[in-house]
């Protein structure tokens, strides 16, 4: 209480120091980040447990998804958590300029990404592969002898929406902090000593990146070699 | 560290007093105040539950529908099952207790985080208020359970909001556990190790990592009951090859440990009720702190003994009941423990001391049921049938509920500042104690002679135990009333609490009731083990 | 702790080691090795992920405790899928429920 004047701007009023606020800070993140695993730990086990009911079903879907823009979605991602990591660098050192300038190459980078998404779901809906009463996909004869029905296809896209679309709702949030991060470098409000915020940003906009690290082969390249 | 209680002057400022006006609480970042607001809003829903459990015994006082309809009946069950699970018992130890002790038990002058324990509480109450919208809507009649392809397709109810209700419900539980977890990491006070902590704040440690670790998880797989009924993403739809099976697997791999959620705080709080009434140290601290964990990590292995009847393979169905026969070793293990902490220890029969040892035979009684419906070859027999309601009201109701009471007796003094009528907190202890196993006893029987569960009618037959049942569900209603009187009354009425009204040990009876803001005058230095009695005494001699 | 400043070196030579893994997950994925394609591509997968949070998340210079943390989540996800699993890939091994 008595140093309560004293204190060092930006230091909570319940931490010793920056050094516990930070750990404290970065624990909490860490723990977050645990339990975003398990959220979409529960769709990724919808994902092992039909495919391993149907793999060719899964394949047939896998095809209809463009490899070319996939892989050049996981460029983009990999592309934005370098620049990610180098804002981290650049708070660490206390260089406010370019805390905001990395921060904004990576906003761009995500637009990018979800750009090339938007495209890519425009695809799929006008070829009727939007789970629900438009669903179509025609299921060749020897498919159905291999024990493929429609519907197991229209179940890959089930998962294909729900787990990119959360994917991009990750980093639409994502996107709409770090913007609000901009401001607050421009105006000042890291240190080198206080930059929680954007290393913590940093932790949630890598997990996003390895979220998609794993969705680009389970959905774009298992399956491929059928 | 001095065990001195510090004299309480008249109008000294605490927690309480320090500011005025509803604007003041609904800003708060004080832990002790958002533990009150929890308080109140728990208190709150746990009326509205018990007025739905009370119309459902009513319903059942006699064997024909006459009261209710069927489909009333649904969703009145359901509206219990939902409101007593996610808006009552889950947050009721940790938000309240919890939240109130945790941070002075290690000697900090907050949580870690006391903005987003604001926004917790925010965040229940939205979800809370969704559902309680839902049910003025008419409620949903799924059961708290959802399962599908009923929630998903077929039911014509307020489904989507109920759960979303409760998906929102969830976060604010998971910022309490995240909040917990890194303030007990790293907001100890010098001295205050791991295994000096008392039993209280490891119980909410594991406690906290199954609410981390688990609730994402039911979150996600009522979001796809939403989505597959609203988007026609659907995930669990045997129309597109989807298996219902696996949102009971989502379901059950969270709401398993679920029960643990509820159970562990009320076994902390029972360390500590057990300790301060034998005035004795806890019989074998260590075993006490890693059975907690060992519920924790344990508590995530056995969700298949909810899915025996569900066309689980049997292959997995006998893993998941030898797993589960596994969780009933560190739960004996406590017990023991708090036996034989009795044993020659100079016990005084205070109130909270009646509810605790009320909550050790209840609790038994729950876990062992537990245990014959964990084989596999029995529960088939007695799978939704009363025998189960009854198990798990043993547990919740005569474990949970009744160590959220012992707690909230305990430390009353602490929160207020005032003493509550002796008398009167002994009957109403007493009255609990025989209303509750009036009214589950007999659910037990009658689930065993074959009455199924989550029906408004039954056969003649069942008829007297469903009687004494409702009878005993109106001595536990008067003896869950009390309380509720006599707290209100003491806050203005009742005697001046001192520090430390029962000489208990401990960092939270080191400071004034109720505590000033930031708990500590000065940072405070441990050195001594938790519940040491020993020392105590000899310093009071001194 | 005092904080650990990860050199920008380290975070380009990560940068273009993602890069190529990216570009061999998408030609092998081409290749027919049949059920091995599966691990093939999962092991890049992992390979990428652990290169991220080793570096860009610093885990490799961070504290034992966020090492727990990191291993604890992906541990019980392995109980979930994993326990999930023990029920589909049994089911119809043992008789009787099964026709
Ligand atoms: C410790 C706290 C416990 C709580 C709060 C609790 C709670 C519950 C609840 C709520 C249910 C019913 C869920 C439903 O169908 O709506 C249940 C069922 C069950 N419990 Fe417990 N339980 C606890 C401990 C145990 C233990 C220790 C065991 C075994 C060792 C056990 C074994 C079972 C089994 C096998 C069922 C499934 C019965 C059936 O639906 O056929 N429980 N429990
Ligand atoms: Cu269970």
């Amino acid at each position: 209480m008595q140093a309560e004047s004293s204190r060092a701007w930006g230091l909570a009023h319940h931490f010793d120091n920056f050094e516990q606020q930070r750990e404290a800070s970065y624990l909490g993140m860490w723990v977050f980040l645990v339990t975003e695993i398990m959220f979409f730990g529960g769709l990724f086990t919808a994902y092992v447990v039909y495919r391993s009911a149907n793999a060719r079903a899964f394949a047939l879907g896998s095809k209809e998804l463009d490899i070319t823009l996939g892989a050049f979605n996981t460029a983009v991602l990999i592309g934005s958590s370098l620049t990610m990591a180098l804002a981290v660098w650049a708070a660490q050192q206390g260089k406010r300029k370019q805390i905001a300038l990395f921060l904004v190459l990576t906003i761009l980078l995500g637009g990018v990404f979800l750009g090339v998404k938007v495209v890519e779901y425009r695809a799929k809906i006008d070829h009727h592969l939007l789970p629900g009463p438009d669903f179509h996909f025609p299921v060749t004869e020897v498919d159905e002898i291999l024990g493929v029905q429609e519907g197991n296809v229209e179940m890959f896209f089930n998962l294909y929406f729900a787990m990119t679309g959360l994917h991009a709702l990750h980093m639409i949030i994502g996107i709409g902090v770090l913007l609000v991060m901009v401001v607050l470098a421009l105006r000042g409000s890291f240190s080198r000593k206080n930059h929680n915020l954007v290393e913590c940003m940093g932790l949630y906009w890598h997990f996003v990146d390895i979220v998609w690290i794993f969705l680009f082969p389970l959905l774009y390249l298992l399956g491929r070699n059928i | 560290m001095s065990a001195e209680a510090t004299t309480n002057l008249p109008r000294r400022v605490n927690y309480l007093n320090v500011d005025h006006g509803v604007k003041s609480w609904l800003l708060t970042k004080d832990h002790k105040r958002i533990a009150i607001l929890y308080l109140v809003s728990i208190s709150f829903f746990f009326a509205i539950g018990g007025l739905m459990a009370s119309l459902i015994r009513l319903e059942l006082a006699t064997p024909a529908g006459d009261l209710v309809q069927a489909d009333v009946y649904n969703r009145l069950f359901t509206a219990h099952g939902v409101i007593m699970i996610f808006l009552f018992l889950i947050p009721s130890i940790p938000a309240v207790l919890g939240n109130f002790l945790i941070p002075i038990m290690i000697g900090a002058k907050d949580l870690a985080f006391p903005k987003l324990n604001l926004a917790s509480w925010y965040v229940y109450n939205l979800g809370a208020a969704l559902m309680m919208w839902a049910l003025l809507r008419g409620g949903a009649d799924t059961g708290w359970t959802f399962y599908t392809p009923y929630s998903s397709m077929y039911a014509n109810s307020e489904v989507i909001l109920t759960a979303l209700g409760a998906f929102i419900v969830g976060f604010s539980s998971i910022m309490t556990g995240l909040n917990f977890i890194v303030t007990i990491h790293r907001m100890r006070a010098p001295g205050l190790t791991w295994f000096r902590l008392p039993l209280f704040v490891w119980a909410h440690y594991a406690t906290s990592l199954i609410q981390v670790l688990g609730t994402p998880v039911v979150a996600i797989a009522i979001l796809l009951v939403a989505a597959e009924r609203l988007l026609h993403i659907g995930i669990f739809d045997p129309a597109v090859g989807g298996d219902p099976v696996l949102f009971q697997h989502l379901f059950w791999f969270y709401s398993h440990p679920a029960v643990y959620i509820m159970i562990l705080p009320s076994m902390g709080v029972m360390s500590e009720l057990v300790t301060a009434f034998s005035r004795k140290r806890i019989f074998g601290y260590r075993f006490v702190a890693f059975s907690s964990l060992a519920i924790a990590v344990l508590g995530f292995l056995v969700w298949g003994h909810h899915l025996f009847v569900s066309s689980q393979s049997i292959l997995a169905g006998v893993i998941f009941s030898v797993l589960t026969m596994l969780v009933a070793v560190p739960s004996a293990v406590k017990v023991f423990n708090w036996t034989a902490t009795l044993y020659k220890g100079s016990i005084s029969w205070e109130t909270p001391m009646l509810y605790a040892i009320g909550y050790v035979g209840l609790f038994v009684i729950g876990g062992l049921t537990g245990t014959m419906l964990a084989t596999l070859g029995f529960d088939i027999h007695v799978h939704d049938t009363y025998f189960v309601v009854a198990h798990f009201h043993y547990i919740m109701v005569g474990g949970a509920v009744m160590g959220y009471l012992g707690g909230l007796h305990f430390w009353w003094p602490k929160i207020t500042g005032r003493l509550y009528p002796a008398f009167w907190s002994k009957i109403s202890a007493l009255l609990i104690f025989v209303g509750f196993n009036l009214t589950f006893f007999p659910q037990f029987v009658v689930g065993y002679l074959g009455m199924p569960r989550r029906y408004h009618a039954y056969p003649e037959e069942f008829q007297v135990l469903n009687v004494l049942s409702s009878a005993g569900a109106t001595v536990l209603a008067v003896g869950y009333i009390l309380p509720t009187i006599y707290f209100i009354w003491s806050m203005r009425y009742g005697e001046r609490a001192g520090a430390n009204p029962w000489g208990a040990y401990g960092l939270e009876w080191q400071i004034p009731s109720p505590p000033p803001t930031h708990n500590f005058e000065e940072k405070p230095v441990v050195t001594t083990e938790a519940y040491d009695y020993y020392t105590l005494k000899e310093k009071r001699v001194a | 702790m005092t904080e650990h400043i990860t050199s920008v070196r380290t975070y380009l030579l990560v940068f273009i080691a993602l890069m190529i893994l990216t570009a061999v997950t998408v030609l092998v994925a081409f290749q027919d090795f049949g059920a091995w394609n599966d691990v093939v591509a999962l092991t890049i997968a992992v390979i990428k992920a652990s290169l991220v949070v080793l570096f860009f998340m610093h885990i490799y210079h961070s504290t034992r405790l966020s090492k727990l943390v990191v291993v604890s989540g992906l541990v019980w996800l392995v109980i979930l899928i994993g326990l999930t699993l023990s029920d589909y890939l049994s089911r119809g091994l043992v008789g009787l429920a099964s026709s």
